[in-house]
């Protein structure tokens, strides 16, 4: 077997994948440019030459408090007294609406936009800064840095204004050293709702009392955590928001004069409790504005705005406050905030609205004004457009001002129209992309694609001469390394992108020019010259591309160039599997393989002489074969109970297996669920422990196998454990307290401590063989056939019931030793060998690395997808036996099957089931959707790097894919294992012999082995490549579609992240096969001279 | 080869055919606001109804059918209630499938069972017509070689044309489009039996260009 040869073409062919995804990626997800210069007081011009200084002006308030309560929602803070039956978040905020009859000049409440996405890192980077953070930036959620650009924050600290910040402690990586008291608290455990809000609530009223601050901010979580922990509709949201009341109330007393109160919420969140999407629930927060002194010239008018978007903050807060607007800012003032008339004497009440106005046009043009200088994104005949109206609009402000008449509304409409339009126009072009870069990792992927089916076709030919790969890699690092010179030496710099681009490329168009050459050589040396072009092409013509397993991946990939296929594609991809599955009996049927042919006057004609067809096999394979397919569409019904819900879809529930116990109510069904849950867990245990001992895997004493036999049962106490402690209310025991977040974080501890010492185990010794000697058996003479199945006794009662496989050593040592010239000693008078679970050597070790990753991915989940995890593993077996016995049958019936190659059918379903069970777990490709909570499995208080959160929730976001990448090389072995099953009911004569080898056949042929795992992984890496080339190809052709940033990007997210896990399992899978076979060959090494001493 | 037989296909499909059609237009005229998308299970079931009327009489006619051995009233009425029970099962087996594809178990079931007898009609009852309430045939005859005369080939080709036509129906149902015909299951039935009439045009002209090629064992 060619080990390493395969594993480099293979990482190869990852290798361009990766390429071509980094380029496209890098093309497609542009950064928005960030422009790092200041507003100074100096540079805020009011026309006419007219130059004053507002910063030292008196400004209209000296102090403002925000309250930041993250993800308050805009109905969350409505009061509604007709409400008699209030839920758990309606009404719990009354102090807003008594504030406001009370004093309605003085207070206002509004909807507050804000711009997706809505993860609270981007939104305090928005209303800070004024500006449209872009959607690269959603991955910075884990490490938040630093705010370069200008920001309120950074204007206050010029002026020389104390800011006080406490809560949530992202700000703190934000704004790092810029407050002048700052009191941070740790943010990621969402499971935690007190810690920020009573650290802030011990320091707030102090705080305010003294006269240390100028600006303070306070931003509370407790509400948001709430929501993702139990949701909105949940008693436990009612008590957050009546604390929040009771601190808005102490915070209005302690209020005075020339302060602003803000109590705002920076998101809202969807009825699950989740928000980061752009669905009204969670970009419509509340904003309250109070003073003691008049904040408004009147009660609520007619004129006023409907909903405030988020931008408007800082531009009002700025101007209020008497500090320069942030440069970058985009926003516009809020105009019922400042007086309507010119009153340029009275300097307590600021700056009139038309001052503010002109003012923050002037800003935001200067900001255009910049931008376009230094990036040339925004469409040249809009940003004339707007210049166009600006100088309009100043010439008209100059002569209003020169004249001195009044404001006319009609003016100030105008001004606004501006502002608006230069907003709107931000947001249409800040998702800019490089077209070149795009293209090229467009053209890679589908030569990666292409490649892997031409390595799938070709693998026969190439494992002969795998050294094709050395000459075009070394060709492209070489030039690679010379694009690397030339950039150098032309740019002074060195683009890494496009030195990849280059190696990728060109290491793709050299293996193919050399596959081509070494596929004509070996035409010519079988003499077929004729057939050369036919070959070679042949499989690309329609007829062959339109058989139902290449249509279905067809069809796959161009669902996923339409958004409502997208959203839907949990249902469409359970479609297609189901379809694949029903065309295999169906095709089977067509070819006469289902039912043994009936033995009435057909049989003497007898056009074809079937040699090993036996009605009796035939009818069990077919049994087995349409039951397989009864417990693969069983699954697949039941696995759609699994899914969630997108925002897209209106009248969608999710599945109640979704939230985690401890957020049901019921105690009941609590109970019911925790059962059913450790019900399949234990079955998933019992299923993979049966197997193993079935086919006689337990017997021996390495390392494999105790893992199977101690590690797995302990893994999964340890599981069901966990579940029990993580789901006792907080409240219950309370003396046992201490105990149980003992547990809480032992429990998973010691489960991922175990999983590592087992797959450790698992590859340091993967071999389940037990070897029995037994007494001589003298007749070995090679003529004679052998006994094939020979209950032994005296091992243990269990081994009885094993299969045996006695006759497999010597076989192999026949082999052996006819390429060893060495050894030809007798054969006669030496003792028999009974090898135990020889015949599964391959798959048990891969069976039981797949059993365990399960166990330790299900962990990372809510306790209710354990059922769901056990419909994987049954789906799993469906398949393979599905696999295994249409193989059979084509074997039985004398077809001929070239070798062990898998052909498309089941790798397609393998393939599409990994994306089936990706939405079958819960998961959606949405970035709100994603399980946040797998990080704080075993951590309970959060963590310190971002490695270790995020590879946890990488492996609870693609367990199915790593699941069924792994398992990958099943396929392979599952006809073979399956085969003595065959072989034992339709022995007749001399084929016992041949029956009985199951996986020793692939060492016996190991050319053939090499072959078909090659043609396996490229197959399964076509599919999933094919799958990532469509999402690709969907951003870019749809990427000023309507639902590009909603749909397409998170899809290609997820999809190209997917294919990295997928083809990294792959490899781990391979390395796997490939680490027992080298431990088979050392086994049969050490044998050998053991049995002929 | 076949020359009478294929033209008598040829005939009985296009009777076939325009049954299907006049089932689609003539309502119109005796029932009011009559059409395919707003009273959609009253045209499926006309549709049903006379297409499986007109099968069971052109079979009749054309004295196709499988080969009986005992004529007595007994055994014909055993294969009339052996045939109405397997329409039944084949109803409920449709179904059943329908709803493992994907299609709401308790909300439109009486749609789904619509759609069911729709395709038991389409499908089920040319097989029962042509090869007898005989499941084993039935099997035999979707093989490579399982045809034994023209009429089974026209079977398979119209039964295969029908399912696969339904079965494309429900493609465009996630589009967002808000069509009336993406209403469930309209486009199903509507592709099902658009893929019944193709089968019907195909299975004659198919056969009429590899009647060369054809050959079938005698039974």
């Amino acid at each position: 077997m060619k080990r390493l040869p395969i594993l480099s073409l293979l990482l190869w062919v990852c290798a361009v994948f990766y390429v071509g995804i980094y380029l496209f990626v890098g093309g497609f997800l542009l950064v928005r440019l960030e422009v790092n210069r200041t507003s100074t007081c100096g540079d805020v011009l009011l026309p006419g030459g007219e130059q004053r200084d507002f910063c030292h002006a008196k400004p209209r308030f000296r102090r403002a408090v925000l309250l930041i309560i993250d993800a308050l929602r805009y109905d969350f803070a409505r009061f509604d007294p007709s409400n008699t039956r209030p839920r758990p978040y309606e009404n719990k905020l009354p102090v807003l609406q008594e504030i406001m009859s009370l004093r309605p000049s003085h207070s206002r409440l509004y909807p507050f936009r804000a711009d997706p996405p809505t993860t609270t890192m981007q939104r305090i980077k928005g209303f800070t800064t004024g500006s449209l953070p872009t959607f690269i930036d959603v991955g910075n959620n884990f490490a938040s840095s630093a705010i370069l650009e200008d920001n309120i924050v950074h204007q206050l600290g010029q002026m020389g204004k104390r800011v006080v910040f406490m809560g949530d402690d992202t700000w703190e990586n934000l704004f790092p050293k810029k407050f002048y008291r700052s009191l941070p608290f740790p943010s990621f455990n969402v499971k935690d709702l007190h810690t920020v809000d009573n650290g802030i609530l011990q320091h707030l009223y102090s705080t305010m009392v003294g006269d240390e601050w100028d600006f303070l901010v306070a931003h509370f979580l407790g509400v948001d955590h709430c929501g993702h922990r139990f949701g909105p509709d949940h008693p436990a949201m009612a008590d957050k928001l009546t604390q929040m009341d009771g601190v808005i109330r102490s915070v209005i007393d302690r209020l005075q004069n020339d302060t602003l109160l803000v109590v705002m919420g920076d998101h809202g969140m969807t009825d699950t409790g989740d928000h980061g999407g752009e669905s009204q629930k969670e970009t419509d927060a509340a904003i309250f504005l109070y003073s003691p002194s008049p904040l408004f010239p009147g009660p609520p008018a007619q004129d006023e705005p409907d909903v405030v978007p988020q931008t408007d903050l800082v531009p009002t807060l700025s101007l209020l406050l008497g500090v320069p607007i942030p440069y970058s800012s985009v926003g516009q003032v809020l105009l019922p905030l400042f007086p309507p008339h010119q009153l340029t004497e009275d300097a307590v009440t600021g700056l009139s609205q038309l001052e503010a106005l002109w003012i923050n046009a002037k800003q935001v043009n200067r900001f255009l004004e910049t931008y376009s200088s230094m990036a040339k994104d925004i469409p040249p005949e809009s940003l004339s457009k707007l210049q166009a109206e600006f100088t309009r609009l100043s010439s008209h402000y100059i002569a209003t001002v020169q004249e001195a008449a009044g404001t006319s509304p009609q003016r100030m409409a105008a001004v606004q129209a501006y502002l608006t339009s230069v907003r709107d126009t931000c947001r249409a072009t800040w998702a800019r992309f490089n077209p070149l870069k795009m293209a090229t990792g467009l053209v890679i992927l589908g030569f990666a694609c292409l490649l892997c089916v031409i390595l799938s076709e070709l693998s026969c030919v190439l494992v002969m001469e795998l050294r094709l790969l050395k000459a075009p890699v070394v060709a492209a690092l070489s030039l690679g390394v010379f694009v690397a010179a030339g950039q150098l030496l032309s740019q002074g710099h060195i683009e890494v992108a496009w030195c990849l681009a280059a190696i990728a490329f060109v290491s793709e168009l050299l293996f193919l020019w050399s596959t081509c050459r070494a596929r004509v050589s070996a035409v010519a040396v079988n003499g077929s010259k004729v057939h050369k072009r036919a070959c070679w092409f042949g499989w690309l013509t329609p007829r062959h591309l339109l058989v139902p397993p290449l249509l279905v991946p067809l069809l796959r990939c161009a669902s996923l160039l339409s958004d409502s296929y997208v959203i839907a594609e949990g249902r469409v991809v359970t479609f297609l599997v189901f379809s694949l599955g029903l065309y295999i009996p169906i095709h089977l049927n067509w070819d006469g393989l289902l039912l043994p042919p009936s033995h009435d006057t057909l049989k003497p004609v007898g056009v074809q002489p079937s040699p090993v067809l036996s009605p009796s096999a035939v009818r069990r394979e077919s049994t087995t074969l349409l039951g397989c397919l009864g417990l693969l569409v069983f699954s697949l019904y039941l696995s759609l109970s699994f899914h969630g819900c997108r925002e897209e879809q209106g009248s969608c529930q999710p599945s109640p297996f979704l939230s985690p116990l401890s957020r049901l109510q019921d105690s009941q069904l609590k109970n019911l669920h925790y059962v059913l849950s450790l019900a399949s867990l234990g079955l998933w245990t019992y299923l993979l422990r049966y197997w193993l001992r079935h086919y006689g895997n337990l017997n021996s004493s390495g390392g494999t196998v105790f893992t199977a036999r101690w590690i797995l049962p302990t893994l999964c106490i340890c599981l069901g454990l966990h579940w029990a402690v993580s789901a006792t209310p907080e409240d219950s025991f309370r003396n046992l307290a201490e105990l149980i977040s003992l547990a809480q974080l032992a429990l998973p501890r010691a489960a991922f401590c175990l999983l590592g010492l087992g797959l450790f185990l698992l590859w340091l010794d993967p071999l389940t063989v037990f070897v029995k000697a037994r007494a001589a058996a003298t007749s070995r003479g090679s003529s004679l056939p052998l006994p094939c199945y020979r209950a032994s006794t005296g091992i243990s009662p269990q081994a009885e019931l094993h299969h045996l496989i006695p006759q497999i050593y010597q076989r192999m040592r026949r082999s052996l030793e006819d390429g060893d010239p060495i050894g030809g000693a007798e054969e006669d008078g030496r003792p028999a060998v009974e090898a135990y679970g020889l015949g599964t050597v391959y798959s048990a070790p891969l069976l039981l690395f797949c059993g365990l990753l399960g166990i330790g991915l299900l962990l990372l989940h809510p306790e209710g997808m354990a059922l769901s995890f056990l419909l994987l593993l049954l789906e799993m077996g469906a398949l393979l036996h599905i696999h295994a016995s249409s193989m059979t049958l084509n074997c039985l019936n004398g077809v001929v099957s070239g070798g062990f190659n898998v052909p498309w059918t089941p790798i397609v379903l393998w393939s599409l089931a990994a994306t089936q069970f990706f939405h079958a777990t819960g998961h959606l490709p949405t970035f709100p959707s994603i399980q946040w909570g797998a990080a704080f499995v075993g951590f309970p208080d959060g963590h310190t790097g971002t490695i270790l959160p995020a590879s946890l929730v990488t492996l609870n976001t693609f367990s199915s894919h790593i699941l069924f990448a792994v398992g990958c090389p099943l396929l392979l072995f599952w006809p073979l294992v399956c085969e003595v099953r065959g072989g034992r009911g339709g022995r007749t004569g001399g084929e016992e012999g041949e029956d009985a080898v199951m996986e020793m056949r692939l060492r016996e042929n190991p050319l053939q082995f090499s072959s078909a795992l090659l043609q396996l992984s490229t197959r399964y890496l076509f599919i999933q490549g094919a799958q990532v080339f469509a999402s690709v190809c969907a951003a870019a052709i749809l990427r000023r579609h309507l639902m590009v940033w909603k749909v397409f990007a998170p899809k290609l997210m997820f999809e190209a992240s997917g294919f990295l896990v997928s083809s990294g399992f792959l490899l781990v899978g391979v390395s796997l096969v490939m680490r027992v076979d080298v431990a088979v060959g050392r086994w049969f090494k050490r044998l050998l001279p053991d049995a002929s001493r | 080869m076949w020359d009478h037989e294929i033209r008598a296909m040829a005939s009985s499909h296009a009777i076939i055919a325009s049954s299907v059609l006049m089932a689609t237009v003539l309502p119109a005229v005796a029932v009011q606001d009559f059409s395919v998308y707003g009273t959609h299970l009253l045209w499926l079931y006309l549709v049903a109804g006379t297409v499986s009327l007109v099968n069971i009489a052109v079979f009749w006619l054309l004295g196709i059918g499988p080969p009986t051995k005992k004529h007595t009233l007994g055994s014909k009425l055993s294969r009339m209630v052996r045939s109405c029970l397997y329409l039944l099962l084949s109803c409920l087996f449709f179904h059943s499938v329908v709803v493992l594809y994907g299609a709401p178990l308790i909300e439109s079931a009486l749609e789904t069972f619509s759609l069911a007898v729709l395709l038991t009609s389409l499908t089920t009852l040319r097989c029962l017509c042509v090869l007898g309430p005989n499941v084993q045939a039935w099997i035999r005859v979707f093989s490579r070689h399982g045809a034994m005369s023209v009429w089974d080939t026209s079977l398979q080709i119209t039964v295969v044309c029908t399912v696969v036509g339904a079965w494309v129906g429900a493609l465009p149902i996630p589009l967002d489009w808000d069509r009336p015909w993406q209403v469930w299951p309209i486009s199903c039935s509507l592709g099902s039996v658009i893929g019944f009439l193709t089968g019907l045009v195909a299975a004659p002209t198919w056969i009429h260009y590899h009647r060369k090629q054809l050959t079938y064992k005698c039974k």
